[in-house]
């Protein structure tokens, strides 16, 4: 599992470096940030969620069936919205309203 | 040489995660005790909750009793558990929760106001926050300071009294000297021992956190605390690939485990947490893989919500639904095992403590997945760990004010032993290799995947001596950087908890609990010689097995013979 950071949008504020509970995304002498142990990613999308311009997606790898579809979320008051990017083009958005529970 | 800071603090916390935020938030609520948390990472999304939990899995439901809770988890350990543990625990299972709601969590709750249960333990949650919720209400206290990135290595210890630790700022390379006259150790459960399920690209999964190395672990081994159960191991049951949990398909929509020709198969093996685990591997070794939960039929509402549940604690199993266009409606959710962990939040492994969480070295107290003896903790019972672990270090540190000069000798030594890493050597490895042999030694002969969890002694006997072999490399090991460095460390600490769990797995001579010590020499239950507890003590760089009789109900445990 790991993250791709979209380095034209990165505004270069750290905050997805701060969280990582890995310590595994740094910034460059380009003050970009990049994710210097792709391996060692567990998918917590905890990054994803921090950035503050969206430009880190979340993907799943190739090994445990991953087909390059991209991810990532947007938050607005309550709702954190995530956003699909499928290969064929299509966006699909699921809206989680976090003042609700789980259901199931 | 590198630059040292002294800090001086009444109680440390080792570990930001669950435990160790509630420890924090009861020390504020009950003295003026100046507090400091060390963390690996960063607390907002530290631990294994970083990307949410969507029940709360240790709860006592109107009509049922904190004894209840005790004898579900005696059976699924089947006795090998500490009654007068689980039972402090699940006295406080209930008052946490309404803490946690307090503090902004949001639980499901009937038109009567009352929560919604999911079986006889688990109420409903939007978990996604959880972490942060914590992490926010610590970032309030007063005397609470967060050293984040300090990654603590070892304990200062003398005359078995604890005095501090020692730490390394994995971004500042700093070498932090902490004197404290109580340590509370929170650290995580020990994950990356054996290989896993999918060892390249995809090698960790979400909640069995990479980041948790077992430091809290051989800190205690390495000190000479008693440690118990390193032998029942963890192996969860997962969805395949994403290794995402199974209890929202499980009983949040009734999904069933069935085999590749549709039967039911958990009748036929029980319905324990190993005897789930071991039915899989069976039916798979029997040719009737792969296995599943069955989902298909369930409605569009319930596949909509289970998108929406995976989203808030393992988003890669939506997106892999998502990506596959097929629903849980539409297709089962193929499931397997994964490799084994050592987790005292799930089973008994840790340290060996009474009902205050006192550990047998005197002023440290051990919480959550470090603490042995309670299995089926899950988060609230971290949380109530946490809060009788604080409760216990504001009473020691009342009674306990004076605290020897720590020995500069021995700092000097550990600066030392931090700087010879941090300098050219001439090891012919890296750190990644030696761990990669790590885990393919653990895979192929003591238990994991590979040989479908089974060892036999002579399979161990090996093992011992591979792990000993690299134990001998890890310290010829050079680091360029303070995360690298970090890296050698954490090294260090899995194998020193392998060596624990190989010693445990052939102490225990028979075969209780299929698939997490599946001891292929002694494959049967052996009621007679082992309804006792496994405990180990380092001596003399060799792990001492202890074996202790279990206590019965009503009975309590007090340390005697520290």
């Amino acid at each position: 599992m790991s993250i791709a950071i979209n380095k034209s949008k990165c505004i270069g504020c750290g905050r997805c470096s701060v969280v990582c509970p890995g310590s595994l995304i740094k910034l460059g002498e380009d003050k970009k940030a990049y994710i210097k142990y792709p391996k060692d990613c567990w998918g917590c999308t905890s990054c994803v969620k921090e950035c503050p311009v969206y430009a880190i997606r979340f993907y799943l790898g190739a090994d445990i069936g991953g087909s390059g579809n991209l991810v990532h979320t947007e938050k607005n008051g309550d709702i954190l919205s995530w956003i699909f990017e499928r290969t064929d083009g299509e966006i699909r958005k699921i809206d989680i309203d976090q003042r609700e529970s789980n259901k199931y | 040489m590198i630059k040292t800071e002294r800090i001086k603090t009444d109680i440390l916390i080792i570990g930001g995660g669950t435990s160790g935020c509630y420890a924090a938030l009861t020390i504020s609520e009950n003295s003026n005790a100046s507090v400091l948390i060390c963390e690996k990472a960063h607390i907002k999304r530290s631990g294994c909750l970083a990307a949410g939990v969507n029940a709360l899995n240790a709860y006592i439901p109107e009509g049922r009793t904190p004894q209840d809770y005790v004898d579900y988890a005696k059976h699924d350990a089947d006795n090998i558990v500490r009654e007068d543990l689980l039972l402090t625990m699940s006295e406080r299972l209930n008052s946490v929760t309404a803490r946690l709601e307090q503090l902004g969590l949001v639980i499901l709750k009937d038109k009567d106001g009352k929560y919604v249960t999911r079986g006889n333990r688990n109420i409903k949650i939007n978990g996604e926050n959880i972490k942060p919720i914590l992490a926010d209400a610590v970032a309030n206290l007063k005397n609470v300071t967060v050293l984040n990135r300090v990654n603590i290595i070892d304990y200062i210890v003398k005359n078995n009294r604890i005095h501090g630790a020692f730490g390394i700022g994995v971004e500042n390379g700093i070498f932090y000297v902490i004197e404290s006259a109580a340590v509370i150790i929170a650290t995580g459960g020990a994950s990356g021992l054996y290989k896993p399920n999918n060892p390249g690209f995809s090698r960790h999964k979400m909640w069995y956190s990479p980041f948790n190395t077992g430091a809290g672990y051989a800190m205690g081994i390495r000190a000479g605390a008693e440690m118990t159960t390193f032998e029942m191991r963890f192996i969860a049951l997962r969805c395949k690939d994403t290794i995402a949990p199974t209890g929202t398909l499980a009983q949040g929509v009734g999904a069933k485990q069935i085999n590749s020709h549709g039967d039911v198969y958990e009748s036929k093996y029980g319905i324990t947490t190993s005897e789930r685990v071991y039915g899989t591997v069976n039916e798979n070794r029997e040719g009737r893989g792969p296995c599943y939960l069955r989902t298909v039929g369930i409605t569009p509402e319930q596949d909509e919500s289970l998108l929406k549940a995976y989203l808030n604690m393992a988003p890669s199993q939506t997106i892999k639904w998502i990506e596959s266009d097929k629903l849980p409606s539409q297709q089962n959710v193929e499931i397997e095992g994964t490799e084994p962990y050592i987790v005292g939040g799930h089973t008994a492994s840790g340290y060996w403590v009474d009902t205050k969480r006192a550990t047998t070295i005197s002023g440290l107290f051990a919480a959550g997945d470090v603490a042995g003896g309670c299995p089926q903790k899950y988060v609230t019972g971290a949380l109530a760990e946490g809060e009788i672990a604080a409760l216990s270090a504001v009473e020691f540190i009342s009674r306990n004010q004076e605290s020897d000069d720590i020995d500069e000798k021995e700092i000097d030594e550990k600066r030392t032993e931090i700087e010879k890493f941090l300098t050219k050597n001439n090891s012919r490895f890296t750190t990644e290799q030696l761990e990669e042999a790590m885990q393919t030694v653990m895979d192929s002969y003591a238990g994991g995947i590979k040989t479908n969890y089974g060892y036999t002694e002579k399979q161990l006997d090996i093992a011992i001596d591979r792990i000993k072999q690299l134990e001998i490399l890890a310290n010829e090991l050079s680091a360029n950087d303070f995360q690298e460095l970090m890296y050698i460390y954490e090294l260090r600490e899995r194998l020193t908890v392998c060596r624990s769990v190989i010693a445990h797995l052939k102490a225990r001579k028979e075969t209780r609990w299929h698939s997490f010590a599946e001891n292929l020499d002694y494959s049967a239950k052996d009621n007679e010689n082992f309804l006792k507890f496994v405990n180990s003590r380092y001596e003399n760089g060799e792990i001492r097995i202890i074996f202790r009789e279990l206590t019965k109900g009503g009975e309590i445990y007090e340390h005697s013979d520290k």
